[in-house]
């Protein structure tokens, strides 16, 4: 027992301030891009291998970071430094330049429901593993995700809504129902990364049917994955906490 | 008898072809030798099925092909002779209607649409519809669980035959993951990458390494020694990374949470330093064929170096207080044993292996890259049960910190990028890298005009589920948490 009192000290408290603190991101982190408003030629779109690009604008909702539009447009696309990528329409994340439409609060009663005690249930739908680790890696002291009264939950029935990741399989697709079916309303939908959003990199496989469209998305956070401050970030601004 | 070295190519007409009762003797007397089964797939070559084996002789350091054309679309089983072909038998039958005559337990791996051809006559069932090994009795109960399980993870059903407390017997159904890699690998070259990156995305280093070397190897293209080095700084960090959170994740399911809290803190730690390399936490974006996209400065390496010891020192002081911990150490001790025949006849691969006794790792065995010029040290323990998994990744994480530290100075500077011509025709690449679950498996055959005929990936776990599945046998089934992490596989890469 002495032993571990004696590490926790060593280790210290590493609970980040955040959102009263914007967290340091690695130098080559790649956020919201920052458009030159010059066209995209075809051959830089064609460098896009999720067909993300058009000739003025970004679909962040298929975009998977990999930043070969910014070595290839010559300074039409740069990646910038902001995480805040989370929206709440798909619509707002073709992105043309200029401020980014990030996600608004839920508002009214859904907002006095969940803003300040929110229970998710995740469904890995086909992902590969990287978005549910950096959901689940919110649960560790440095996010410590539960300080907002936000928490994971194992049944269904607990929860207020889905965090969706992952393509969603065809053979995933009736657990996806099912586990919908069991939340009980009002509940709000989540889609995590690229995947969830768009297909990412598994669109127009037989394999993959996408997020069925009689379970409506509240937020959408891109990314591949999204960086746990993304998601992070997107669930305060839902709640109407940032 | 051809043979090749690991990271190489071969042409299809060098290599030996046998018939399929020569194929299963050839296998089963590899296997019983201590070779291994690296992965075995079928193929189309000239309109005529094939099978292809790959056997790794371990103590030549060299892999064998086989390749066994079938008139029928049917052949003797192999699995009876050795059993650790019983996943890639019941994959081929799948995939390409072949039936596996007198397999013990022929069912879908996966539950796609079953091919026009062949002699399977089913319809595509629901995922995991299916017959299930199941006891009766008095007071036996059965319990299922999945395919959405209670904590943030992957989708995979199970089915316990229990009597009380105890299980007889797991079976783990997966397929819910299946995306459609494997295809979508020779439809969509320009994605190839980003498929082997989330292929099975915590180890998007190693599968994303494995591809490029077999690209390399098909286009005769040499990579930089400073892109060597550099893959295997990922590859590496990529083992901290998820071993460090295992061992966090082991504390916590036996409830010991300073390990669990510290780890987890710690795992991302590992993870923010490959995002020093390459702007992602799961290492993005670092692997291209020819070379890496991104390089090493001396001022980030330096960088690296210090968050590096920094980590690693708070990580092993923080699974030391685990380990110095009796009432963690009763419940990881005899829990969730695999023998070494078992682990030896299932062909287990990774620090499951190591765990019980098996003196195997793909960098030792088959060095590739980095791994040819230094090696690393082998971390085996011989007990089997959840311990000597626990124990196998601390000392890798000891043996990682020390590689990385060794080459990371061979890593700075610019990788350059040598230009992948085309690919050679009518030839099959192999690439076998040790990635942190173990050895995966990347093999690719061209055709005639050199374009890729079959890509074919063998993810570690998709040999070790059955090791998960045998080690619960006889435990309590509130085991099950702990055992299955600390095994902690891959649905992604199982269902690709």
């Amino acid at each position: 027992m002495i032993r571990a009192i004696i590490e926790r000290f060593r280790q210290k408290e590493r609970t980040a301030n955040f959102p009263k603190e914007m967290p340091q991101l690695p130098p080559r982190f790649r956020g919201v891009p920052v458009l030159s408003g010059a066209p995209m030629t075809p051959a830089v779109q064609r460098k896009c291998p999720c067909g993300a690009l058009s000739t003025n604008a970004v679909d962040l909702g298929k975009c998977v970071f990999c930043g070969r539009c910014e070595e290839f447009s010559a300074g039409v696309v740069k990646f910038g430094k902001d995480f805040s990528l989370a929206a709440t329409s798909r619509e707002a994340l073709v992105y043309k330049g200029g401020e980014y439409a990030r996600a608004k609060a839920l508002g009214g009663k859904l907002q006095k429901m969940f803003g300040r005690s929110l229970r998710l249930r995740q469904v890995s739908a086909g992902g590969c593993g990287a978005c549910e680790a950096d959901a689940n890696v919110l649960l560790t002291p440095v996010y410590d995700m539960a300080r907002f009264g936000i928490q994971f939950v194992a049944s269904p029935r607990h929860a207020d809504g889905l965090l969706i990741t992952g393509p969603v399989t065809r053979n995933m697709l009736s657990a996806l129902h099912s586990t919908y079916e069991a939340v009980p309303a009002p509940k709000i939908v989540i889609a995590c990364g690229a995947c969830a959003i768009s297909g990412g990199t598994y669109a127009g496989h037989d394999e993959t049917a996408g997020i069925p469209k009689d379970i409506p998305v509240d937020l959408y956070v891109p990314g591949c994955p999204p960086h746990p401050y993304t998601l992070l970030d997107g669930l305060l601004r839902l709640l109407g906490r940032i | 008898m051809t043979t090749f070295h690991n990271a190489s190519s071969v042409s299809l007409s060098s290599i030996a072809r046998v018939n399929p009762e020569q194929l299963r003797l050839r296998i089963a007397g590899a296997v019983a030798d201590g070779d291994a089964l690296l992965s075995l797939f079928a193929l189309e070559l000239g309109g005529q099925k094939h099978l292809c084996a790959l056997l790794g002789l371990r103590r030549k350091m060299l892999i064998e092909p086989l390749l066994c054309p079938l008139e029928d679309y049917e052949y003797p089983c192999i699995t009876l002779s050795a059993p650790q072909a019983h996943m890639f038998e019941r994959e081929i039958a799948e995939q390409y209607g072949i039936l596996p005559k007198g397999h013990p337990w022929l069912k879908p791996v996966r539950f796609h649409e079953p091919p026009q051809s062949g002699i399977l006559g089913y319809r595509r069932p629901g995922p995991a519809v299916w017959e299930y090994f199941s006891m009766h009795g008095e007071e036996v109960h059965e319990v299922a669980v999945g395919p959405v399980h209670a904590g943030v993870i992957e989708p995979g059903h199970f089915r316990f035959q229990c009597h009380g407390e105890n299980v007889y017997h797991l079976e783990i159904q997966l397929g819910f993951q299946h995306r459609g890699v494997e295809n979508a690998v020779l439809k969509n070259p320009a994605r190839r990458m980003f498929y082997m990156e989330t292929a099975a995305g915590d180890t998007t280093c190693a599968h994303a390494a494995a591809c490029c070397r077999v690209i390399e190897a098909l286009a005769d293209a040499q990579v930089s020694a400073r892109a060597d080095a550099l893959r295997a700084v990922s590859v590496e960090l990529e083992r901290l990374a998820c071993h460090t959170g295992d061992l966090g994740a082991l504390a916590g399911d036996v409830g010991y949470l300073p390990t669990m809290s510290f780890c987890g803190r710690l795992r991302g730690d590992f993870l923010n330093i490959t995002a020093l390399v390459c702007g992602n936490r799961f290492g993005r974006n670092i692997m291209e064929e020819g070379g890496t996209r991104v390089c090493l400065s001396q001022e980030t390496a330096d960088e690296l170096l210090k968050k590096l010891d920094a980590a690693g020192a708070d990580t092993l002081r923080a699974v030391e207080l685990m380990f110095g911990t009796p009432s963690v150490m009763s419940r990881f001790e005899g829990t969730g044993t695999l023998s070494r025949e078992t682990a030896q006849d299932l062909g287990l691969v990774g620090p499951a292996a190591r765990a019980s006794g098996l003196r195997i790792d793909a960098r030792l065995d088959f060095p590739a890259g980095q791994y040819v010029k230094d090696s690393v040290s082998l971390a085996h323990f011989h007990t089997g049960d959840v311990l000597a998994r626990a124990q196998v990744r601390r000392a890798e994480i000891e043996n990682s910190l020390a590689y990385i530290r060794r080459i990371l100075p061979f890593a700075i500077g610019d990788c350059g990028r040598s230009e992948c011509g085309p690919a050679r025709p009518d030839a099959l690449a192999v690439c076998v890298e040790e990635g942190w679950r173990g050895e995966l498996v990347h093999a690719a055959v061209t055709g005639p005009d050199g374009n890729l005929l079959r890509y074919k990936i063998t993810d570690p776990s998709f040999k070790n589920w059955t090791g998960l599945a045998c080690a619960l046998r006889g435990q309590q089934i509130s085991d099950f948490p702990l055992c299955n992490k600390s095994f902690n596989l891959s649905y992604c890469g199982n269902d690709l």
